[in-house]
């Protein structure tokens, strides 16, 4: 118990002195996870309606798809990408593998599924009468998506939530197509592995507690976006 | 008379093609002297190493002096040494630094790389829990430390990844005449630091690098039991991946090598952390031969 105490002593000692590295690689954390959520929500939200309203043969097994997508080992998508975006793969060429971009790439690919599966599941709770009255009264296209943010809102927040938890956490993924490479792809999650690997836990618990924290402050900020009155 | 002759139109062309012909020689002959030095490495170097130089942190030294002297940005990729290798065949990454003789020669010889150079060594070490039950304390003999480990059955855990140090681990059982695999042996399937905390959780003996042991030291009951057997040396070489692979930065790679050749390089690895531990983690080999390695280690060894 001693070493979990040193490591939340070790990790307000990094925040107090506020060491250049550990800032460095959690402000990295986070532009890389946000920009991998961001274009999961822009991507995934549209599917999800589209998946939810449309009727069309082979929705079912493209739902179960999906489905199965929201539980897509890490360590499996960055395996995918890194055959991808290696020299000897198709994009090999574009020169991402080992930066932040390969990373995103990655996330994306992790959190895309959530996204798509739980904005599915909230828009097709949203009566469909409600819908019908809509079109009736001549909302187009716009409109009519816009309604649909609006009604989903708690359910797309929770989409948001959900893609933001699994890439942030992940490590499998992010050490595969970043390589941990310091100054450049570490993340949390890959220097907490390593500096556990080095035996340094005090500096792994404050990686970790640091961790904890980032995600508990961008939840709450959505939080109180999904819980507040509407107006 | 000649001048003449050489006047007629028939002479005249031939004697443009002369002058033009010496004239090329003398444009090629400018081009080659004025030619500029060769091109300065530049851009990305990926390095595929093994875990060990980056957990102990010896990467961390070397690669801030390389990347002063030289316009090459180095990303390495810390992985097993049998990923690094397959990397290295793949041309996914343009230099290695890694320690397993043997499958570097099969790479070499394979035509994937070439340039191999001895740049460091240290040792492997046989630890394990100090109320030693199979008994192994004091020995320098690898295979017969394995052999007795073996026949009292006693635990021992493996990191059973195909990593430099599993390789040196395996031929120690093949020279033991073993083929481990029973309850007793345990594969951790990880680095080395995560498999010594996990040989230290079970009390059980692990075959370990000297430089994560002693890194890890303060934070595990596990003690050092045999060393010194030259079935214990630990080799690091440095390769460039071969050039006719797609996209490899060769020129990067040639600078990596001579710079871990070089003198700076050469001082910080056998200095480096050897006060805070009151040992080298690593000595320097540049230069030497397989066989100078080993005298040196013996005596190094014998000298305690």
């Amino acid at each position: 118990m001693d070493l979990l105490w040193d490591g939340i002593k070790e990790a307000f000692n990094l925040w107090i002195r506020g060491d250049a590295e550990i800032i460095e690689i959690t402000l990295r954390t986070l532009a890389v996870s946000s920009l991998a959520t961001a274009v999961s929500l822009v991507l995934g939200v549209p599917i999800g309606a589209a998946l939810a309203l449309k009727r069309f043969p082979g929705r079912r097994p493209l739902v179960a798809l999906v489905n199965t997508g929201m539980g897509m080992p890490p360590v499996v998508v960055g395996l995918f990408v890194a055959i991808m975006l290696w020299r000897s793969g198709p994009f090999g060429d574009l020169g991402l593998i080992y930066t932040p971009w390969a990373i995103v790439i990655a996330q994306f690919v992790i959190a895309v599924p959530l996204v798509i599966g739980i904005s599915l599941a909230a828009i097709q709770a949203i009566d469909p009468k409600l819908l019908d009255q809509m079109i009736a009264l001549g909302a187009n296209r716009v409109q009519l998506l816009w309604l649909i943010v609006r009604e989903a809102r708690l359910g797309l927040l929770a989409a948001l939530m959900a893609g933001f938890g699994a890439v942030i956490s992940e490590v499998g993924a992010s050490i595969m197509v970043g390589g941990n490479i310091a100054g450049e792809t570490r993340v949390l999650t890959t220097a907490t592995v390593l500096e556990t690997s080095r035996g340094r836990f005090e500096v792994a618990i404050a990686l970790g507690v640091m961790l904890l924290a980032l995600a508990y402050f961008v939840n709450l900020v959505f939080t109180s976006a999904q819980q507040r009155r509407p107006a | 008379m000649i001048s003449a002759v050489m006047l007629l139109p028939a002479y005249r062309s031939r004697l443009w093609i002369l002058i033009a012909l010496a004239g090329l020689i003398a444009l090629a002959l400018l081009v080659l002297a004025c030619r500029p030095a060769p091109p300065a490495p530049r851009g990305d170097l990926i390095l595929a190493t093994t875990t060990s130089v980056q957990d102990s942190g010896l990467l961390e030294a070397l690669i801030p002096v390389f990347e002063a002297d030289v316009n090459v940005n180095v990303k390495p990729v810390a992985v097993g040494t049998g990923a690094a290798l397959r990397l290295a065949e793949e041309g996914n990454a343009d230099a290695l630094f890694v320690h397993a003789p043997d499958a570097e020669r099969a790479l070499v010889d394979g035509g994937h790389a070439y340039n191999r150079h001895f740049v460091a060594y240290n040792d492997f070490v046989i630890v394990g829990p100090q109320a030693d039950p199979a008994n192994i304390a004091g020995g320098t003999d690898a295979a017969m430390a394995f052999t007795a480990i073996a026949t009292t059955e006693a635990r021992f855990v493996s990191r059973g990844d195909d990593s430099g140090t599993h390789k040196r681990e395996q031929a120690i059982w093949e020279e033991a005449g073993i083929v481990p695999g029973n309850s007793w042996y345990a594969e951790s399937g990880q680095g080395m630091g995560a498999t010594l905390i996990i040989a230290d959780q079970k009390i059980a003996y692990v075959l370990t690098d000297r430089g994560t042991f002693l890194a890890l030291s303060d934070d595990i009951d596990l003690v050092p039991l045999v060393e010194g057997d030259p079935a214990l040396l630990n080799l690091y070489s440095v390769l460039q991946v071969s050039p006719a692979k797609l996209g490899v930065n060769a020129l990067a790679a040639v600078a990596w090598i001579e710079f871990m050749l070089g003198a700076e390089a050469q001082t910080i690895i056998d200095g480096f952390r050897r006060e805070e531990f009151g040992r080298p983690l690593f000595h320097a080999a540049a230069g030497l031969q397989e066989t100078e390695v080993i005298e040196r280690f013996t005596a190094q060894a014998a000298d305690g």
